[in-house]
């Protein structure tokens, strides 16, 4: 089941996966925003922060090891964006290695910066991961709608949700497809048939958009969309945004 | 007008040149459970999206409920008949049950309350009771087609139009869903190659081949004909 990837653990039952989303993305926001914000000098407060989610991560019963496991995934992105820094910034030498009669110096301030945006990137996965495996994606798209997203965008991505799935099921036929008649082949010739599957895919979605259009129309579509959406904010949600949200704005505002 | 459907010399023409209907005129009593059945590519999906004008003739004219099928009344008649398509990834498009059966009502400009009673009714009328929060790539085949029916019936409408009901559907699914629209009381057109199904839903059956109408009459007596089944490759 493609769907398990995305929607494994948004039904367990925890004060998280009790709150409203809005509340949710709200505190998670306020959440990024310090933890990108604080100067990573502050080392105790990067600790306090890791602390908080922790905790958060404990109420929500979400086991350690699949959040350990998903926050992985951005490793290479950041590592990419975050390992030069290593080699240009700085005057300080900390040391240095020798490459095939090169000599590569490593700055103290680049290995500072570079540290620090591993350290940040990594807390602010940790919350987002939080927020989408203790959120059902419909409810995701409703806070985010009734916190001012606009109504176009909030149905992209629903539409998005809904035929992830379907694209995914529909990938899965073709390359089923594929390999049953696929005996070996060229490196060159499987390049050509990826592309002739990529090329069938696009113009199955797209003929698939007119269809799911002419859906909508017959059920009375004008252009204009519409929302019936039911959210309630319970005390739960004022403690815990009270709470979270103080805990993060007495670490980021304490003088270090 | 005790017609639900009234087709007038109805023709259309794809894009590309290609005729898809001809000249088809017929009319279709309230109450009635009409069939309408014929090879691939005939023209039958064509003549259900003509059925609430969503697509549009240039020769010939469409009535509903003796209302002409034009611009200024295609609210109107969206509300009036409800068209399922045949696969039902293509009607469910919202992230829960509940967004979807409630997209119609909606657009009617219900009330929430409204809405949601709606919804209800329309989810106990296909079984489905308990289904609001679900998504639905988290269900069957056969669960996604009742649930298809349910976003066309919370619109409440006369004529009840089913592309396709049984298509990918194994035995038992099958004739549970036949049941279901047994059971429900308005206007039904229902296309299908299941000459098995049409002979147990419908009491008039219409071939359509090429783009016209090539028999019409009572079911009993067209499925009877072997020959006329063979020409327009419903048999073999």
């Amino acid at each position: 089941m493609p769907h398990d990837f995305l929607d494994r653990y948004v039904t367990l039952d925890s004060l998280i996966h009790r709150l409203d989303p809005r509340t949710k993305l709200i505190t998670t926001f306020a959440f990024l925003l310090a933890v990108s914000l604080t100067p990573f000098e502050h080392a105790l407060a990067f600790a306090l922060y890791g602390g908080l989610i922790l905790a958060v991560i404990f109420l929500s019963r979400l086991p350690l090891l699949f959040v350990i496991k998903r926050s992985l995934v951005i490793v290479p992105f950041v590592l990419l964006i975050a390992v030069f820094n290593l080699f240009f910034k700085g005057d300080e030498v900390m040391g240095g290695f020798d490459l095939g009669g090169w000599h590569i110096s490593i700055f103290r301030e680049g290995f500072e910066i570079f540290l620090s945006i591993m350290v940040k990137a990594f807390l602010s996965i940790l919350g987002l991961i939080v927020l989408s495996a203790t959120t059902p994606l419909p409810d995701l798209l409703i806070g985010l709608e009734r916190l001012g997203l606009p109504r176009v965008m909030v149905m992209i991505l629903s539409f998005m949700y809904r035929y992830l799935f379907v694209l995914v099921e529909e990938v899965g036929r073709l390359r089923q497809a594929r390999d049953s008649r696929n005996f070996g082949g060229g490196r060159r010739h499987q390049l050509r048939s990826i592309g002739n599957m990529i090329g069938t895919l696009f113009i199955r979605s797209y003929e698939r958009a007119e269809r799911v259009y002419a859906a909508m129309l017959a059920r009375g579509f004008e252009g204009r969309v519409k929302a019936s959406s039911r959210l309630r904010l319970r005390p739960a949600d004022v403690h815990f945004g009270a709470i979270f949200s103080s805990a993060v704005i007495a670490i980021a505002l304490y003088p270090y | 007008m005790d017609h639900a459907v009234e087709l007038t010399d109805l023709s259309f023409r794809y894009p590309d040149g290609q005729w898809a209907l001809q000249g088809i005129t017929l009319s279709i009593p309230i109450g009635q459970t009409v069939a309408l059945i014929g090879p691939n590519g005939a023209g039958k999906s064509t003549l259900l999206l003509h059925l609430n004008g969503i697509l549009e003739s240039r020769n010939g004219a469409v009535k509903i409920l003796g209302v002409p099928v034009e611009k200024k009344n295609l609210k109107w008649v969206r509300s009036k008949v409800g068209l399922v398509f045949q696969n039902p990834d293509d009607q469910l498009f919202s992230p829960t049950v509940f967004d979807d059966v409630a997209f119609g009502p909606i657009n009617m400009g219900c009330s929430t309350e409204e809405t949601e009673a709606r919804v209800k009714r329309a989810l106990g009328a296909v079984g489905m009771n308990g289904y609001e929060k679900r998504s639905p790539h988290h269900l069957s085949i056969g669960e996604k087609k009742r649930i298809a029916i349910a976003t066309v019936l919370a619109m409440d409408p006369e004529i009840l139009v089913v592309d396709e009901p049984t298509s990918n559907l194994d035995p038992r699914a099958k004739w549970a869903f036949i049941e279901l629209i047994r059971s429900l009381p308005m206007t039904r057109i229902i296309t299908s190659h299941d000459l098995e199904v049409i002979g147990t839903l419908c009491e008039r059956c219409i071939i359509l081949d090429q783009g016209r109408i090539a028999a019409d009459g009572p079911t009993a007596r067209i499925l009877a004909d072997r020959a006329l089944l063979r020409e327009h490759g419903l048999a073999i």
